[in-house]
């Protein structure tokens, strides 16, 4: 067989209906990706700062949305048109033409796709992580062990206990609290559920001393990693009452998949009472 | 200078210094590894699926992990964990990076081997034992490392935080210290070769993006990997010689206090990171290159922007050293320093955009010729413009609280390193094939191959997107207990249904392969018509590949340049024969 017969052979045009297909494949990516994605998929929502990171994710869905959409019709038409062809159609006028064209068109993708991080997410994240806690915050200490979630309130005195390791008792006293230490006498601990007031701000102090898990509440859209050795701090306010679920999202052991615990929000009066009987 | 080609079976095909039956090497193994690790993503999906089902006939084969058929909490975990492993290092990296890199750089740039043979065949035998040993962790008491492919301590480092930690994890680290040995030998060896043995005429603006893909990951190999090893070895000192790198005081388990004090955890995973972003494009980068090399050959034309691509992969593997922390952002390091990354990571978003472009633009206006390569790398674009928006979400440091190690990263990290890279390479092998054995492979069934892999493939990565969208955490066993989980988890079934369909779907590579081998159509020299120097050499090439030193006069891209009877130019066509374009 000649060069020339293969040409011929492998030209253009014989291609059709598999380009058809094809572009029609990567058409309906696009197209059912699209519809599959146009739906609420959050969980339900009960934090202030969440309501921006719901902005920041809605953005994100329906500019990346449309470049997705865009980018894979686009590509649809460029297949189905080139399988047409017995030869190549006219270029760009020049190499520089090209190139001009591409970071154009990659800069304005990274516009719109990013425009929003800048606007939208730098803001949240500041309210998130850099915020001043107000005199009245709710200080909480969470404490993750493999594989449960303990909450520490520091009772009437407005102080935790001292914690120490060596008297850690799985059964009896998880976090090691030092009943010698004055300022442990009123301290609550509380496993498996977290109680807060709804509308007043909630300092979590988190704490493991094992491995390192993650403190993620899906609806008050709040995930911190928790880390032995550090006392990383999370702060939030949450705008509805009702129980969340707890969810571990940093691989901890054998148990991860059943950390699970329960985050009350409760009224000001009921988070008081519920307090009060803890200490008693 | 000649070569002298070696005698005798053993030293042409085992313990051979050429770099075409190294490559070979590394492609045949890391072939079998993939299927190891497409056993274990079969095992994963059968839990997730149907957890409570009973898998008898597995519970036969797997006693102590499944008793019953059931699997144990622990055994998913190590098969996690051994899935991540095996997929990123000793699948995707020995096919893609260490095997195609090998057998092409020196052809592609006209040298008759790499610059340091011995060191070639010492990094492959050292990556074959390094795979050995991983694979025999399953084997050590407590069963094979459970920690998760990024292996944080102190789950890592503690025997008693999870059955893998025992002896798995040691065999785990001593596995990747070994791979990072092989793999930084493999790639100062590239990076030597390109700088030192290019054919006379061709400079670095000559090259094919392939090579400068292979060059570029090199380059971040060499640079990233380093760290990794101190860090593994770190942390076999913590797990076996009391040290506390990464061990901080106060550590309890089963109620007894651990001795160590002063270490940080996060220190690992800024040691991790330093190597596993880079990593990530040292294996992403190979496959958009061969990508961006096919689609000219079958579209007629040369690619959109050259030099544009060219740039943007130099920047890319400038900026992907200095935003590894987007996966710490909530690791509890400094939210500053979470600020600074985001903004990094949105930079790296620009150049790869930039070849993104390109890639769609070299289809367009092409006399498309379908055949099997081209429909891969065509699938190369789709994925790459599919997943690579989901590196938007996660590189957002706002929008990463919601989705930090839920199943959108999943998703996100399967269509980029798992896809795209997979993709390319399946273009590659299939476009390649040819030139290693000298027959082509079945064209029909590389195609069924493609649509049986790409429609499962972007379903079951695209819907895991939206899993974790509803919340659902990565490296869950089970699901059952959470209420907000109900619908995600309901998906569950079907996306195991695709996976495995998806992987069913590759008994048709299998089977094209072998049958390939064979019986498939003899290959001239150049089946596709293509101008790089691989193709004019016989099919396969002989040791030392050119009979005579080639000289190139063009760059590898002349195809239907107007005035030429034939629409392609070979690099080696001098330009008294055909005037130069570019």
């Amino acid at each position: 067989m000649t060069a020339n017969g293969m040409a011929t052979r492998l030209g253009g045009g014989r291609f059709r209906a598999e380009g058809m297909a094809l572009g029609a494949l990567f058409g309906l990516v696009g197209l059912l990706g699209v519809a599959y994605g146009a739906r609420s998929w959050f969980p339900e929502l009960a934090s202030r700062h969440g309501a921006g990171i719901d902005v920041m994710l809605n953005y994100l869905l329906i500019s990346t949305g449309g470049l997705f959409l865009v980018g894979h019709l686009v590509l649809a038409v460029f297949i189905w048109q080139g399988t047409h062809r017995a030869q190549v159609s006219r270029r760009a006028a020049s190499s520089r033409a090209e190139r001009r064209l591409s970071v154009a068109l990659g800069m304005l993708m990274a516009l719109i796709a990013e425009g929003g991080v800048l606007a939208i997410g730098i803001p949240v994240w500041g309210e998130y992580f850099m915020a001043t806690p107000p005199d009245d915050a709710v200080v909480i200490e969470v404490t993750g062990t493999q594989f449960m979630w303990h909450a520490r309130y520091p009772g009437a005195d407005g102080q935790f206990g001292r914690l120490r390791p060596e008297l850690i008792d799985s059964a009896s006293n998880p976090l090691g609290l030092d009943r010698d230490d004055r300022r442990s006498a009123d301290d609550v601990v509380w496993t498996g559920e977290i109680y807060a007031p709804a509308d007043r701000t909630i300092l979590i102090r988190l704490r493991s001393s094992d491995v390192i898990h993650s403190l993620f509440v899906p609806s008050l859209r709040v995930k911190q990693d928790v880390v032995p050795g550090m006392t990383p701090e999370v702060m939030f306010v949450p705008t509805r009452e009702g129980r969340y679920e707890i969810a571990c999202t940093e691989l901890c052991g054998m148990g991860h998949y059943r950390m699970q615990g329960f985050f009350h929000v409760v009224s000001d009066a009921d988070f008081d009472r519920w307090l009060r009987e803890r200490e008693a | 200078m000649t070569m002298h080609e070696p005698h005798g079976f053993l030293r042409r095909y085992v313990f051979s210094t050429d770099h075409k039956v190294i490559g070979i090497q590394y492609i045949l193994t890391g072939l079998v590894m993939g299927l190891f690790g497409a056993a274990l993503a079969v095992l994963i999906r059968l839990q997730l699926g149907w957890p409570t089902v009973p898998k008898t006939l597995l519970g036969e084969w797997l006693p102590n992990g499944m008793p019953g058929g059931i699997m144990t909490p622990e055994f998913y975990l190590a098969v996690v964990t051994m899935h991540g492993s095996i997929m990123v290092f000793f699948f995707i990296s020995y096919v893609l990076v260490s095997g195609f890199g090998n057998y092409l750089v020196p052809l592609q740039i006209g040298a008759k081997d790499m610059a340091f043979p011995f060191l070639n065949m010492l990094s492959y035998w050292i990556a074959l034992l390094s795979a050995v040993v991983m694979l025999l962790s399953f084997l050590v008491e407590g069963g094979a490392a459970a920690a998760g492919w990024t292996a944080y301590p102190p789950l890592s480092a503690v025997p008693s935080a999870v059955p893998g930690s025992a002896a798995g994890q040691s065999v785990w680290l001593l596995s990747m210290a070994l791979f990072i040995a092989s793999f930084t030998m493999s790639g100062l060896n590239i990076v030597a070769t390109v700088f030192s043995l290019r054919a006379p005429g061709m400079s670095m603006m000559r090259l094919p993006l392939t090579v400068w893909s292979y060059f570029i990951a090199s380059i971040l190999g060499v640079l990233a990997f380093p760290p990794l090893t101190a860090a593994a070895i770190m942390l076999l000192f913590d797990r076996h010689l009391g040290t506390s790198f990464f061990l901080p005081a106060g550590l309890v388990f089963g109620d007894i206090v651990l001795p160590h004090q002063g270490g940080s955890p996060l220190l690992w995973q800024h040691l991790f990171w330093f190597l596993g972003h880079p990593e990530v494009y040292v294996l992403i980068l190979p496959a958009l290159g061969i990508a961006a090399d096919i689609l000219p050959v079958f579209t007629r034309k040369p690619p959109f922007g050259y030099r544009g691509s060219v740039y943007a992969l130099i920047a890319v593997g400038a900026l992907s050293m200095i935003v590894w922390g987007h996966h710490m952002f909530v690791s509890g390091m400094s939210p500053f320093t979470g600020e600074y990354f985001s903004l990094a990571t949105l930079l790296i978003t620009i150049p790869m955009a930039i070849y993104g472009v390109n890639m769609l633009g070299s289809v367009w206006g092409g006399a498309i010729r379908l055949r099997s390569p081209m429909v891969w790398a065509l699938g190369v674009i789709a994925l790459f413009g599919s997943g690579g928006f989901g590196g938007i979400y996660l590189g957002n440091a706002t929008a990463d609280m919601q989705l930090h190690d839920t199943y959108f990263v999943v998703g996100h990290f399967h269509l980029m390193i798992g896809g795209v890279t997979l993709f390319g390479m399946f273009a590659g092998i299939y476009y390649w094939f040819p030139k290693m054995f000298g027959r082509c492979m079945h064209e029909g069934l590389g195609k069924a191959h493609f649509w049986a892999t790409f429609i499962p493939f972007f379903m079951v990565f695209f819907a895991q997107h939206f899993q974790g969208l509803q919340g659902m955490p990565r490296r869950y066993y089970a699901f059952e207990t959470y209420e907000f989980l109900r619908e995600a988890a309901a998906q569950n079934g079907l996306i195991s249904i695709l996976a495995l369909t998806l992987i069913a779907g590759q008994l048709i590579f299998l089977g094209n392969f072998l049958w390939s081998l064979v019986r498939g159509r003899v290959a001239s020299e150049d089946p596709w018509q293509a101008n790089t120097l691989e193709w004019t050499v016989p099919s396969p090439p002989p040791h030392g590949n050119f009979a005579m030193p080639p000289t190139v006069s063009r760059w590898p891209y002349d195809y239907s340049v107007d005035g030429v009877a034939e629409d392609y130019v070979p690099q080696t066509v001098t330009a008294a024969e055909v005037a130069v374009t570019v």
